[in-house]
């Protein structure tokens, strides 16, 4: 029977809702036991929403000083040596379970699936290849763990069980390197929701013409309490920075709500919104393609009806 | 410094590719190959190391067919010094490629491998982690900023909460991003100069590499495509439709 270790991703004692939709993709397969490792300095907060998750049946909190900031290769022989008896280890598909989980694998000797975006059972696994132009449907040995990372836009998260799962403290006889040291952390997005986890996200694209005119998006998203996101032409021509890119070479999301400023519509953009609930475009050309995904379109110049739209919402 | 840079040979970045018929694989046969665009980043850098004065030799490496050797060629045209073209008609797999960088990295005893964060083919995103885990030295992944600080690099890095920076002690193994800075354009004149650069050809069988080819592509399908939508006239017809879908 299957047994999966998810690794959680957590920051400030809050659980990254990543980590409960790595839970929906594991239960898909109905493994035997679904269970969390999570790795910090401070875990309690974060321990305690990873064990409120439905179908999760243990935690496993490994708190060390020097787990303080997520540095793949101090976390990694951590990882492999809290895995064993495991069948699956999964982790998220963001920059966090990218930086870590191909580290855990090649420790193990093992392949990793990449972004695992549906279940057929608990060894085949459908994930996007060519920036989403094509499905690739992989299977992986049983005879050895399963390592891969789930593309989060594609499982909604769990919602929190009838039980609270145990919270095991744990330790493991690693000696971690030194070479690796965390310096600093920029963060991006200030007060707005985090890209991943909003329920709207505004974008806008090159047709705001200016970092100036980009205040109308974040202005709008502000309104409408949602994330702020851009085009990669609009982060190339340097409007917005690049950790508001939306995309295949960027954040690859699912909000309910996504409404796309003069955004003309680019595949690799396209292939990062396309699991959003409601698309909604606005877009002075009629031919733009993003109409061609948009379940509202709007063809209008944006520096009219953006303004009218928050008029509209008052 | 010496540097290992990797080049995979990619579909074009500008195909828009296809599935084949049968859903056995993606056609790419007489479609255009390039260097894969992040690849060609990694490149960018280390010349820019070597130029610099941090760097004093820069080597390619490409593992695959024949018709590898093409992007190796770009590659010296661009200025590495020399390149190393392992050489196999199978599609191999992270794992396999990061076994077959340690067999070089023990062969060449670099200071730095940089590559791509990921290819555009399988956009796997995992050879640089795996090469890093397998030699036991830091990785510094998703790059946008690199500076030499004596025997170490400090390093900013895109993720998800913003740029994190990072002090790596060499040797280490670097997988860039976008925005690390801009390739530059190969001039004929380049071509012709690296028609002379040492070019090492090394059958894959030879370097007794375990294959880490675990996983099994079973089928190829193309994406669910997104209906289209309705039109509205104007905004406030806009604000109703949100309203009747309970968006607002």
């Amino acid at each position: 029977m299957s047994k999966v270790l998810i690794i959680a991703e957590h920051a400030n004692g809050k659980l990254n809702a990543s980590t409960a939709k790595c839970v929906t993709c594991a239960a898909k397969f109905s493994p035997a036991a679904i269970e969390i490792l999570i790795l910090g300095s401070a875990l309690d907060a974060a321990a305690a929403q990873a064990a409120a998750l439905q179908g999760v049946t243990r935690v496993l909190s490994l708190s060390n000083p020097a787990n303080a900031t997520a540095i793949a290769a101090n976390y990694a022989p951590q990882v492999v040596a809290a895995a064993n008896g495991y069948s699956h280890i999964f982790g998220p598909s963001t920059t966090f379970g990218k930086d870590l989980m191909p580290r855990v694998a090649a420790l193990l000797g093992v392949s990793q699936i990449s972004d695992i975006m549906s279940v057929t059972d608990s060894h085949t696994f459908q994930r996007p290849i060519y920036a989403g132009n094509a499905i690739a449907t992989v299977k992986a040995p049983t005879a050895q763990p399963v390592v891969a990372t789930v593309r989060t836009a594609s499982f909604a998260a769990v919602g929190n069980g009838a039980s609270v799962a145990g919270i095991e403290a744990i330790t493991v006889d690693v000696a971690l390197p030194n070479h690796t040291r965390f310096v600093g952390l920029e963060a991006g997005g200030g007060e707005r929701p985090d890209l991943q986890s909003a329920a709207v996200v505004i974008s806008g694209g090159r047709a705001l013409a200016s970092e100036e005119n980009f205040k109308l998006i974040y202005d709008l998203a502000d309104k409408m309490k949602a994330g702020a996101g851009a085009s990669r032409a609009a982060v190339d021509a340097g409007y917005a920075p690049n950790d508001m890119q939306v995309g295949q070479t960027g954040k690859i999301i699912a909000p309910g709500l996504y409404i796309a400023v003069g955004i003309s519509g680019a595949i690799q953009h396209l292939t990062g919104i396309k699991d959003a609930g409601t698309i909604v475009a606005i877009n002075k050309d009629s031919e733009a393609p993003i109409f061609e995904v948009a379940d509202i379109g709007l063809v209008a110049d944006l520096f009219v009806a953006v303004p009218e739209l928050m008029a509209a919402l008052g | 410094m010496k540097i290992l840079v990797g080049l995979k040979r990619v579909v074009d970045y500008t195909v828009r590719v296809q599935v084949k018929p049968d859903g056995s694989g993606v056609a790419t046969d007489g479609v255009k190959h390039s260097i894969n665009p992040f690849d060609e980043i990694a490149l960018e850098e280390a010349l820019r190391l070597r130029e610099q004065g941090k760097a004093t030799e820069v080597i390619v490496v490409s593992i695959g067919a024949q018709t590898s050797m093409q992007q190796l060629d770009s590659g010296l045209a661009m200025g590495a010094n020399r390149a190393i073209h392992v050489k196999t008609d199978r599609a191999i797999q992270p794992l396999t490629a990061a076994r077959v960088f340690l067999k070089l990295i023990e062969q060449e005893k670099p200071d730095l491998v940089i590559l791509g964060k990921q290819a555009i083919d399988d956009d796997a995103n995992q050879t640089a982690q795996m090469i890093a885990a397998l030699w036991d030295r830091p990785q510094a992944t998703f790059a946008s900023k690199v500076e030499v600080l004596g025997a170490s690099l400090r390093v900013t890095r895109e993720v998800d909460a913003g740029l994190e920076t990072l002090d790596v002690d060499l040797p280490a193994v670097l997988s860039v991003d976008l925005r690390l800075n801009t390739p530059r354009f190969i001039k004929l004149p380049d071509i012709m100069k690296a028609k002379a650069k040492p070019r090492a050809i090394i059958d894959f069988d030879s370097l007794g590499v375990d294959s880490g080819d675990h996983l099994t592509y079973v089928s190829y399908a193309p994406p669910v495509k997104r209906q289209k939508g309705v039109m509205v006239a104007d905004v406030p017809a806009l604000v109703a439709a949100l309203k009747q879908k309970g968006l607002l």
